[in-house]
């Protein structure tokens, strides 16, 4: 296969991938997964802490690259790219929700959310405007004039996410996106993670929370850094 | 194809005082450093160049092309006597201007009045001279007039701008008169300080005749004073050793008291060079520090340089931007030193009554100093920050 495979239709394609860290010895954090998710997918990647589940989302995030086998972001091959454009998938092809949020407290929930397309090389009046359109998508737009330090927690983790949507990627990654929360703001999440796939974005969707897993069509378990139960592909 | 990670040159600005935006006392304090550096280089420069400047400008109006003649042997602080036709030979000599001898009287001290104790100088001279004297000097009366050739020969005395300060006279009258080797002498004038002849500025003037008369004037010159073209100096002065004595050549004294103004020059010059070094050591302080902020504040943002990653900054732009920080923190550093370093100028300026004058190139060179210190200091932490693995910089707490 190419770099880049256009005819590829699938979002994410893992095939084989192993994440080895040297060390003595060496740490073994992803065995040999296999795993394809499609457009419009939401997936729960589930498993006990040290189950590799933080590595494969870094991984599919083009945040690192695998050890061995390969992982087609988009239809690119993120073994295959150096820094600047593997940078440039992680600018274009994906968004990222974090369970600590990492909003940048100086500036207001718009700027934060702006951010979203600022290694895109957007024009700032550009990535105004549509980080407004993706604060509203969020339930957010009154609060668009704060602080990042002003708002609430699950007020902080919407912004977070009108951040990874707002250049509308082919997937957004979500890291626990509930664990900082209290399970009012963490249900009002989940809620709203689901109408965003119901909009047709695709999400994929790290937890150990039963209740974000149980929103999810697809569930994928791992253990030991092996997938050890899949749902199925919907669709497929 | 994919696209590549790209960032706009003002958001890159923007993204570099993200961090001194929300830490504006760090951003201070670790710019101040800079600041001083930068501010004593300025100074140093500013006020050096100002000194010299006022320094030439004085040489420039007292000129360089007086000389002086005297005995080389001076014993106890007396002048020794030179040849009696000294003034004579002298004036025969090619480029010569103007020429006056004085004698500096042993006897007689300057005294208020009658009731002072003799041991009570003040330190002050009695000097014979003639009216040649004011002309050859370039100096100039402050008060009354000075000796001609009528009052020459009588008790009439002209003070130096010291003596008259020593001897507590302030006005010139009928009535203003001091007490010479015994003699009441009426003073007709005051002279204005004379910076190339300060033992003039110190002394009681009579005329020749009346020194004879009254002071034991024996007719020999102590000191003459030479003024010459001004192409002509170097020449004259190496004919008047032997024009003045042609037995004895290496008794006489010949200097140029412009010479003194001169060394001055180049002692501010020394004096700025050891300021400078100092400096530039508190420029190199000051840069430490914003390097150890810059290393704090990589340490402290790994969070937001992960998020950054994730969003899709390539490593140059997280070197860029710290780069970019500590280039403004360091800018604004050299802005304020440049500043201060001025305003330091114009202050010991304008306190000396000197002219301001800062050279250019201590200005431009100052920021851009700074500015080379910023980049020094910054380029380590900023490699730091992007080297960091965006998998490592996320998981850090």
């Amino acid at each position: 296969m190419s770099v880049t495979d256009v005819t590829d239709h699938a979002v994410l394609r893992l095939s084989e991938v192993w994440k080895v860290y040297p060390g003595e010895p060496p740490v073994e954090s992803v065995r040999g997964v296999s795993l394809t998710v499609r457009p419009g997918e939401m997936l729960a990647l589930l498993g006990p802490s040290g189950s590799g589940k933080s590595t494969l989302l870094h991984l599919m995030a083009a945040l690192d690259r695998p050890t061995s086998g390969s992982v087609r972001l988009a239809g690119h091959d993120v073994g295959a790219y150096r820094d600047r454009r593997l940078a440039g998938l992680r600018a274009y092809h994906v968004g990222v929700v974090f369970q600590r949020f990492f909003l940048l407290e100086g500036l207001t929930a718009l700027e934060n959310v702006a951010t979203g397309l600022l290694y895109r090389g957007v024009s700032r009046a550009e990535r105004r405007r549509l980080a407004a359109g993706a604060l509203t998508g969020v339930g957010l737009a009154h609060r668009a004039g704060h602080r990042a330090s002003k708002l609430s927690g699950g007020e902080r983790q919407r912004v977070a996410i009108a951040r990874a949507l707002v250049g509308r990627p082919a997937v957004v990654l979500a890291d626990e996106p509930t664990g900082n929360l209290d399970s009012a703001s963490g249900a009002g999440i989940i809620a709203l993670l689901r109408e965003l796939n119901g909009h047709g974005a695709t999400l994929v969707v790290v937890t150990h929370d039963t209740k974000v897993a149980d929103a999810c069509p697809r569930r994928v378990e791992l253990r030991d850094g092996v997938v050890v139960g899949d749902s199925g592909e919907v669709g497929a | 194809m994919s696209e590549v990670s790209r960032m706009r040159g003002a958001d890159l600005l923007a993204a570099g005082t993200l961090g001194l935006r929300s830490r504006p006392l760090r951003a201070v304090l670790s710019a101040l450093g800079i600041a001083i550096g930068v501010a004593s280089i300025v100074a140093v420069l500013g006020v050096t160049r100002s000194s010299q400047a006022a320094l030439l400008e004085q040489i420039d109006r007292l000129g360089t092309n007086l000389l002086t003649v005297a005995n080389g042997r001076e014993m106890g602080g007396a002048e020794a006597t030179l040849p009696a036709d000294a003034g004579r030979m002298i004036r025969r000599l090619p480029g010569v201007d103007h020429v006056a001898p004085t004698t500096r009287l042993n006897g007689p001290g300057v005294y208020r009045n009658d009731m002072i104790p003799v041991g009570q100088t003040g330190g002050l001279d009695v000097r014979a001279c003639d009216a040649a004297l004011l002309p050859t000097l370039d100096g100039r009366v402050a008060k009354g007039r000075f000796l001609d050739a009528a009052s020459a020969a009588y008790p009439v005395a002209v003070l130096g701008h010291e003596a008259a300060r020593v001897l507590g006279i302030t006005r010139v009258d009928a009535t203003t008169r001091v007490r010479l080797g015994g003699h009441w002498f009426a003073v007709t004038g005051v002279l204005e300080p004379l910076t190339l002849a300060p033992e003039i500025d110190r002394a009681a003037l009579v005329g020749f005749p009346v020194a004879e008369r009254l002071l034991g004037y024996d007719g020999y010159p102590s000191r003459l004073y030479v003024r010459t073209a001004q192409d002509r100096v170097e020449a004259v002065a190496g004919l008047l050793a032997p024009t003045t004595n042609p037995a004895f050549p290496e008794r006489v004294d010949v200097s140029r008291p412009s010479d003194a103004l001169t060394v001055r020059l180049s002692v501010a010059e020394a004096g700025a060079a050891l300021f400078l070094g100092l400096g530039a050591i508190a420029l190199l302080v000051g840069g430490i520090g914003v390097g150890n902020i810059m290393v704090i504040s990589v340490l402290e943002r790994r969070g937001e340089i992960g998020l950054r990653r994730a969003l899709g900054a390539a490593r140059r732009h997280v070197a860029a931007q710290f780069l970019a920080e500590s280039f403004l923190l360091s800018a604004l550093g050299g802005a304020a030193g440049v500043l201060a370093g001025s305003l330091v100028t114009a202050g010991v300026a304008r306190q000396r009554g000197w002219a301001v004058l800062i050279p250019p190139e201590a200005l431009w060179g100052g920021l851009g100093v700074a500015l080379a210190a910023g980049a020094l200091a910054g380029l380590y932490p900023a490699l730091r920050a992007a080297h960091l693995q965006p998998t490592e910089a996320l998981r850090s707490l």
